[in-house]
């Protein structure tokens, strides 16, 4: 197979980009769409070229280190899938596709596709956690939570922080990032006790880092490779209203 | 004489004894103490989270944009431990047992069996963070049998243990950064170990978004950078997973041990063409379902349902009739080599063997299958394209986990003083082949429960000292550093640095894989030598050492993997043997089993760098077993 594919160059946070054009030849239908990459860049290599620069680890969607945008659509659009597990199969010989990163004002780019997500790290900093220290945890049968509760806490927690919710929201709103951490704990008795400061604290958070408000157009949760459903911006959204109310201050 | 530093007494009071003898830091001198983290994995993160909530100061490394990515999040079956809340038998003795035997008993006994003992705090520890493991209706833990146990010990979430055992640390870790008692440095890759005056005082980083080096000194380092399977350039490693700092730490002075113990995790989804950069791994649960067979004549290019029942072979069930499809995974994946080997694979590049699921769909319906395996067929389908409700899936063998490492006493500290050395990056739990479940074990052992302990002992028992970042011993390992990034990208030769890795992995895997000789593993170690002169002479690295440079980053990885590759083939080879996941064709039973030699080869082989890559010095640990008795593992 053979792609035109256009490409997201930045040399650098500061400097201006703008799209270059490759044509890559001998793709395979077998391969993943990094792999396809991985066989560019060695193209651009050997011809004398910078390679260009994209983040990824696993590859086997459950990192969350890899986050392009493939014809427009954070992850490439097909459900429930990373970019990482997107296969060259899934597009048409000779097709031309437009690569960028993740665009967001949280999110600066820092080379070519290659964003800065630390921003959602220090949303799990200002409590995203439960606040126990090792040792001294109670036996583990000592705390029955019942199956449901359980299979709704871990829906939420199977976020893997990749940030195509933020990549796909015309607002770049974290909602569906926050909201899962927030139910994920919060539906679980352990979580209980910070429950309120902890979804206060998260708001406060995605605010100062520059993530926009949420207009619940559920764009989020159609891209989310993880299947996060939008619920978990309710369970947010109510905590955070009830913690309000309640005078609690992040 | 490596001293091991193993406590007298019984084994069973061993831990209990240790814990009160060592030397405790006064919580007020805690602060002064600062400890370098590298890695940020299930041993990293909670060594890092439970050493700064100790009071010690904290700086946490990791190569990935955050520690949450660590690849310790890939791991799908479970977590071990001894709860015995199946009311089934199990017990800390019994978990201790089958790590031993399932280790084929080359690994240390007392090492093994405190690991046994806190497995149950790991799972408190881990469900008051709120981690969402499977519940039964009644609300209490789920457990499942794994790995062919005869007891259901494993706890486990959905098939994303790891991920929500990971988070589960990564959130303590992140608890302890917003109070600023942990200063985490992503995107950092360590470079270098600095030694002072013989201890480990800290390491030269290279920050992969600026390109800038940096010196970082302490009181302790602490490594948690995980396994070496990315040697074989295919793994189910991640992609950017690597032997670097361990490699470095080597290069300074730290033993190497049991290099060539390496795991082949039987049911992962085939290479399909030169340009894959990894392998996935399905659970091994699919083989409670689905029959392992090839066609019984070489060369046999028929689509499946055209090979009729009489021209298959059932090579599991045929090889080992009560075990069956079942049998342990270095077997498995074994037999599956040697099928191919002569002729008799699957699929393109005839590497493959079917795992066939049309009796089960047969017996009990394809919703049944599906109810069982849903995600699994579907993530088969994602990456190879087949429905394997209606065509048998492929699978081959691939490197999963390498139970090789840093030599480490029983307080997990290397024999460079100060250095300590945790998780997979060490080699002491596992022996010749890990049991399923135990590696998260092991790793949240560590990190939690074992090294918050021994590194007061250290810091209690040695003059303090952490160096001044301006220190000569400093300074002339940045230089090093420096002149090797410049010295990479100064080659501007003619082949990618990926072209390299592929070929040094694909010569590994043939020479030092699932099965080795003495000539193959000569013939590697010849061979080794010359793709890497010509790396350094030919590899082309564009770009700067400035700024994000992911070329770069791979090269000196590769660079490194071109020097280990050689210590693996090298340890193979002397360990004149078969035990466990070391497999020498010229040591087998009648039947074909691993044919382990107790009298000559029970020790742990630890490698010491001689300053010539040919020849390090080999020290031997002899493994002293004082309440188990050796035997010959059987799956007939």
């Amino acid at each position: 197979m053979k792609f035109t594919l256009k490409i997201w160059r930045q040399s650098g946070p500061e400097k201006s980009g703008h799209f270059e054009t490759y044509e890559a030849h001998d793709i395979q239908a077998e391969m993943s769409f990094l792999e396809m990459l991985d066989v560019l860049n060695e193209q651009i290599t050997i011809s004398g070229g910078q390679p260009v620069n994209f983040d990824s680890d696993c590859r086997e969607g459950i990192c969350g280190m890899c986050s392009l945008v493939v014809n427009g659509i954070p992850h490439g659009g097909q459900k429930g899938t990373t970019v990482c597990q997107l296969h060259m199969r899934s597009f048409a010989d000779g097709q031309t596709i437009t690569i960028e990163p993740w665009r967001a004002k949280a999110f600066p780019v820092l080379k070519d596709l290659v964003v800065d997500r630390s921003a959602f790290d220090r949303i799990i900093q200002s409590g995203g956690y439960i606040s126990v220290n090792t040792g001294g945890a109670p036996d583990a049968n000592a705390l029955p939570i019942s199956k449901d509760q359980a299979e709704m806490a871990f829906d939420a927690a199977a976020c893997i922080g990749c940030g195509a919710c933020v990549a796909a929201c015309k607002n770049s709103s974290a909602m569906l990032f926050a909201g899962a951490k927030v139910t994920h704990l919060n539906t679980l008795p352990q979580g209980h006790p910070e429950k309120y400061s902890r979804a206060v604290s998260i708001v406060v958070s995605m605010d100062k880092e520059g993530f926009g408000a949420c207009t619940v157009t559920g764009a989020c949760a159609a891209v989310c490779p993880k299947e996060i459903p939008l619920d978990v911006i309710s369970k947010l959204n109510r905590d955070y209203a009830v913690g309000i109310l309640k005078g609690v201050s992040a | 004489m490596l001293d091991s530093k193993i406590p007298s007494g019984p084994l069973a009071q061993k831990w209990d004894k240790h814990r009160f003898d060592l030397k405790l830091v006064n919580p007020a001198n805690k602060r002064k103490f600062k400890v370098i983290v590298v890695g940020s994995g299930l041993a990293g993160a909670s060594a890092a989270a439970t050493l700064s909530e100790l009071g010690y100061k904290v700086q946490c490394f990791c190569y990935q944009d955050s520690p949450r990515r660590a690849h310790s999040i890939a791991a799908q079956g479970g977590i071990n431990a001894a709860k015995n809340y199946q009311n089934d038998g199990d017990s800390v003795r019994r978990l201790f047992y089958d790590t031993i035997k399932g280790g084929d008993f080359r690994a240390r006994e007392a090492n093994v069996y405190r690991l046994a003992q806190v497995s149950t705090n790991i799972i408190d520890q881990c469900v008051a963070q709120g981690v969402p493991f499977a519940r039964e209706y009644g609300g209490h833990l789920a457990n499942r049998s794994f790995g062919g146990a005869q007891v259901s010990r494993t706890f486990y979430a959905r098939g994303q243990t790891g991920q929500q055992l990971l988070l589960g640390a990564y959130q303590a870790l992140s608890k302890q950064i917003a109070k600023g008692a942990v200063q985490m440095f992503s995107r950092t890759e360590m470079l270098e170990l600095v030694l002072v005056n013989g201890h480990a005082k800290g390491i030269i980083v290279r920050d992969l978004t600026s390109g800038k080096i940096s010196r970082h000194s302490a009181d302790a380092v602490v490594l948690a950078t995980g396994g070496y399977g990315n040697a074989f350039y295919l793994s189910t490693n991640a992609v950017g997973c690597n032997v670097t700092a361990t490699y470095r730490a080597f290069k300074k002075g730290a033993l190497f041990a049991n290099p060539c113990y390496t795991q082949i995790h039987p049911t992962c989804i085939p290479v399909n063409g030169d340009h894959q950069s990894k392998l996935t791994l399905m659970s091994e649960s699919l083989r409670n379902d689905g029959r392992v067979w090839v066609p019984i004549k070489a060369g046999d290019h028929r689509p499946a349902s055209q090979i009729p029942e009489g021209e298959r072979d059932y090579f599991l069930e045929r090889k080992y009739p009560s075990f069956g499809n079942l049998a342990p995974r270095d077997i498995s994946s074994r037999a599956a080599k040697e099928v191919c080997d002569e002729g008799r694979g699957v699929g393109p590049g005839g590497l493959g063997v079917y795992l066939d699921f049309s009796d089960a769909i047969r017996r009990d319906g394809e919703d049944a299958i599906r109810a069982r395996y849903g995600n699994l067929f579907q993530m088969y389908e994602k990456i190879a394209g087949e429905n394997a409700y209606q065509t048998p899936m492929r699978i081959y063998p691939a490197v999963h986990y390498t139970m090789g490492g840093l030599w480490v006493d029983y307080n997990l500290m290397s024999n460079i003083p100060g250095l300590f050395v945790i998780g997979e990056a060490n080699f002491s739990d596992h022996g010749a082949n890990r049991l399923g479940a135990s590696a998260l074990m092991q790793g949240l052992a560590d990190g939690y429960f074992v090294l918050p302990y021994t590194i007061g002992n250290y810091f209690a028992t040695t003059a303090k000292s952490c160096p001044a970042e301006s220190s000569q011993e400093f300074s002339q390992a940045e230089i090093q550093v420096n002149e090797r990034l410049r010295k990479l990208i100064s080659i501007n030769g003619s082949r990618t640095v990926r072209s390299f890795h592929r070929e040094v992995g694909q010569l590994i895997w043939d020479k030092c894989g699932m099965a080795r000789s003495k000539a193959g593993l000569e013939d590697a170690l010849r061979r080794i030598p010359a793709i890497r002169a010509e790396f350094w002479e030919n590899v082309k690295v564009t770009g700067e050492p400035e700024g994000i440079n992911k070329t770069l980053e791979h090269a000196g990885r590769v660079a490194d993997f071109l020097e280990f590759g050689e210590l693996m083939c090298l340890d193979a080879l002397e360990r004149d043997e078969s035990c466990g996941g070391h497999f020498r064709t010229e040591h087998q039973t009648p039947d074909g089993e691993a044919k382990r030699n107790d009298d000559q080869f029970s020790h742990v082989s630890a490698w010491g760098f001689s300053g010539n890559l040919a020849k390090p010095n080999l020290e031997k640990e002899p493994l002293i077993y004082e309440e188990v008795t050796m035997s010959q593992r059987s799956y007939k």
